[in-house]
């Protein structure tokens, strides 16, 4: 099975702060991570690698150091990667986001499934997995809890719902994004690092994925970020302090004053 | 201190460390409750390649020695000793064939020791052979093909986990400590079973067995080296893992001091802070000293061995024997810094103390490193004279 995965490389925390004037993201001196959900996707790409054999290669869309992601998948396991990489490309929203990823995707030739994270901790959209799928012309599944078999160009797949899950069919090629439900994300391995520490990173740009310039970045971003701000908050708030005992206790007696219990 | 560690060592360390945080720390006390294996984090150990670090790259390990053995053993016993013990042991299984067997003998086992999928453990001690290795009853007579192996080990690490297991047996009583010999003998082989799980102080997480050999038949090519060498491959082996043993010391000694000075700062008796008590803070001082010097030891034994030197006896009993004791008094130090605390079972610090304990006897009492040490000196000013 040729397997790929989409990786994005995220700021470690979920906390991070917004430049006012632009409504981006304040990402500078924030350490970045691999976002949580591409975990669980990596993890499910090697496991099916181990049970059917092939190859598993991460992809993703960033600037140079995201190629620091792409080497911790590496760690784990994965077989090749790719960053995708070009001035051209930044801007972008999750449109030209998926644009990018499905040209760099065709450029890899044949495979069997791509797996993506169920969203990303930071842009939080979800619209990357599906908007790739549709770019590329295959079946897309979401929230993808549990693999039950692949078979004969066939897989069998749960998908989780909120009241329970679907079992769901789908032909190969096709894409899925997965929950944390799937599985549980392996350590890496000292073989893994050794191999990460001396890897070069294969870029592509633009023109190597023969992406068509008005589609990308910021100029093939139909989505325009009007404002950005935290939502005001909500009622009157008071927050206790002393012992837990002591807390317990004011909330029980604001509780009884207030006739809530 | 800066034991200027290579950028290899480093991700040995951390790795290990990881591990040891994300999968061991969390279960640790309910694997010393319920006596129970640690199966999927020696998984997560095996995918991880730690079980591969010692063993050469030709046989699928990655080719590295003891110093970065010891590093994750380190790492590995700062969060649990029993985790650690059933990892340790296992290169104490696999150091007969590495050092002395065959090649057809490594081919055949090494590659599926380093990736973890196959557990070994070393049989020595039985009920009459203690400290007094030479006391083994066990026997292997040769009998066309096979040798039959008959008698009782006891206490041994792993056993029933493990898959493969060194085992040494007489095959010349008249030969005394020259009729012993060395023995691969796999799980699952007729005539080889286990006796009961010990019940133990500390350490465990680790499985501690009998192995019964009745009429136990395994082919002939399963002798490590010659006959008669069994003692010497033991006590070289031996000779190999006793630093290693020092490294557990290093290691829940480190553990128990960054438990306890982090109990300590929040601890607040007489209006102040117990670190604020200069009798604390001396102990803390003396912890922490004795560990570094601990872990000194262990690292200079570990790279005089890996520097291919051919005579490590004393240095590894040195290490050990320094390294175990020190485990012993800071891991009691922090409970008693601890004071009631560290007496509960809600704090780490009283399980890391019974479990110390361990490292005192096994691999060769302290008492017994002592009388290697000793008589290593006496050896060398009598060669001196
Ligand atoms: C108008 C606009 C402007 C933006 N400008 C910028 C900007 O200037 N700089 C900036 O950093 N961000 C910018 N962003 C955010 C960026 O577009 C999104 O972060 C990105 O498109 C992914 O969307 P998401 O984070 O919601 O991912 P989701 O759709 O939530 O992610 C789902 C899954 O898709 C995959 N995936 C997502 N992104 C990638 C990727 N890049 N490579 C590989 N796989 C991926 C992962 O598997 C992930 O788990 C902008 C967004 C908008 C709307
Ligand atoms: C949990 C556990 C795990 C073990 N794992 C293994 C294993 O995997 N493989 C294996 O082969 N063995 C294993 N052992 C056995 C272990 O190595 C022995 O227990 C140890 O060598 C001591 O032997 P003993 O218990 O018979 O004590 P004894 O030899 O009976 O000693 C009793 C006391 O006498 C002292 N003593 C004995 N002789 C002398 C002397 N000449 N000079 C001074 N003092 C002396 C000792 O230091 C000790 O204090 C394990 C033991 C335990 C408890």
């Amino acid at each position: 099975m040729n397997i790929i995965v989409l990786v994005k490389q995220v700021p470690d925390t979920s906390e991070v702060k917004i430049n006012r004037e632009t409504n981006t993201l304040i990402r500078d001196g924030v350490p970045s991570i691999i976002n949580p959900f591409d975990m669980f996707a990596i993890e499910e790409a090697l496991r099916l690698r181990e049970q059917h054999g092939g190859k598993v290669t991460a992809v993703t869309m960033g600037p140079p150091q995201a190629a620091d992601a792409l080497k911790e998948t590496v760690a784990m396991g994965v077989d090749e990667v790719v960053l995708l990489s070009d001035r051209a490309f930044a801007g972008a929203d999750t449109w030209a986001t998926s644009y990018t990823l499905a040209q760099g995707i065709k450029k890899l030739g044949a495979y069997d499934l791509v797996i993506a994270g169920k969203q990303a901790i930071d842009g939080d959209t979800a619209q990357v997995g599906p908007e790739t799928a549709d770019m590329l012309g295959i079946p897309f599944i979401a929230y993808i809890k549990k693999i039950e078999a692949i078979a004969g160009g066939k897989m069998t797949v749960e998908r989780m719902m909120d009241d329970g899950y679907d079992v769901v069919e789908s032909s190969l090629p096709a894409l899925i994004t997965v929950v944390k439900e799937i599985n549980q994300p392996r350590l890496p391995s000292l073989k893994g690092k050794m191999k990460a520490k001396n890897l070069k990173v294969t870029t592509l740009t633009a023109k190597d994925i023969n992406a068509d310039e008005n589609l990308l970045g910021l100029k093939g971003s139909p989505t325009k970020v009007v404002r950005i701000f935290p939502p005001a908050p909500r009622g009157q708030r008071e927050i206790l302090s002393g012992t837990i005992e002591q807390q317990v206790d004011q909330v029980v007696k604001k509780l009884k004053e207030q006739s809530l219990v | 201190m800066d034991y200027l560690l290579t950028e290899d060592q480093i991700m040995i360390r951390d790795l290990a460390r990881q591990i040891a945080v994300e999968k061991i720390v969390p279960v640790r006390a309910e694997l010393d409750e319920q006596n129970k294996f640690p199966t999927d984090i020696m998984k997560a150990m095996a995918q991880a390649d730690l079980f591969g670090i010692y063993i050469p790259e030709e046989y699928g390990g990655l080719g590295k020695k003891s110093f970065e053995l010891y590093i994750a053993i380190e790492e590995i016993s700062k969060a649990c000793l029993g985790v650690s013990t059933s990892y340790a042991a296992n290169a104490l299984g696999t150091y007969p064939i590495l050092l002395h067997g065959s090649d057809a003998q490594k081919k055949k086992y090494l590659p599926n020791i380093a990736s973890g999928k196959h557990l070994a453990a070393f049989g020595l001690t039985e009920a009459n052979a203690g400290s007094d290795a030479s006391g083994v009853q066990t026997t292997a007579k040769l009998e066309g093909n096979e040798y039959v192996l008959n008698g009782t080990k006891q206490w041994i690490t792993n056993g029933g986990e493990a898959q493969i297991y060194t085992v040494i047996a007489i095959t010349d009583k008249s030969k005394g400590a020259r009729g012993a010999s060395c023995f691969i003998v796999e799980k699952g082989t007729p005539g080889f079973t286990f006796g009961k799980k010990e019940n133990k102080m500390g350490i465990r997480a680790s499985s501690t067995t009998e192995l019964i050999f009745n009429n136990c038949r395994i082919p002939k090519e399963n002798l490590i080296a010659r006959e008669g060498m069994g003692f010497i491959v033991a006590m070289k082996t031996l000779d190999c893992s006793r630093a290693g043993v020092g490294a557990q010391g290093v290691g829940v000694a480190q553990g128990a001091i960054d438990e306890c000075i982090k109990f300590a700062k929040g601890r607040v008796q007489f209006g102040q802070p117990i670190t604020s008590f200069q009798a604390i803070q001396h102990m803390l001082a003396d912890m922490q000293t004795q560990t570094e010097a601990a872990r000194a030891l262990v690292y200079s034994a570990a790279r005089m061995m890996d520097s291919g030197a051919k005579d490590f006896s004393r240095a590894s009993a040195m290490a050990k024997l320094f390294a175990t004791d020190t485990g012993m008094k800071v891991t009691t130090d922090a409970v008693q810094i601890m004071g009631g605390s560290g007496y509960m079972k809600e704090y780490p610090v009283e399980k890391m103390m019974r479990d110390a304990k361990i490292l005192q006897i096994y691999e060769g009492t302290n008492q017994i490193q002592r009388n290697v040490i000793a008589l290593d000196m006496i050896k060398e000013a009598s060669r001196q004279k």
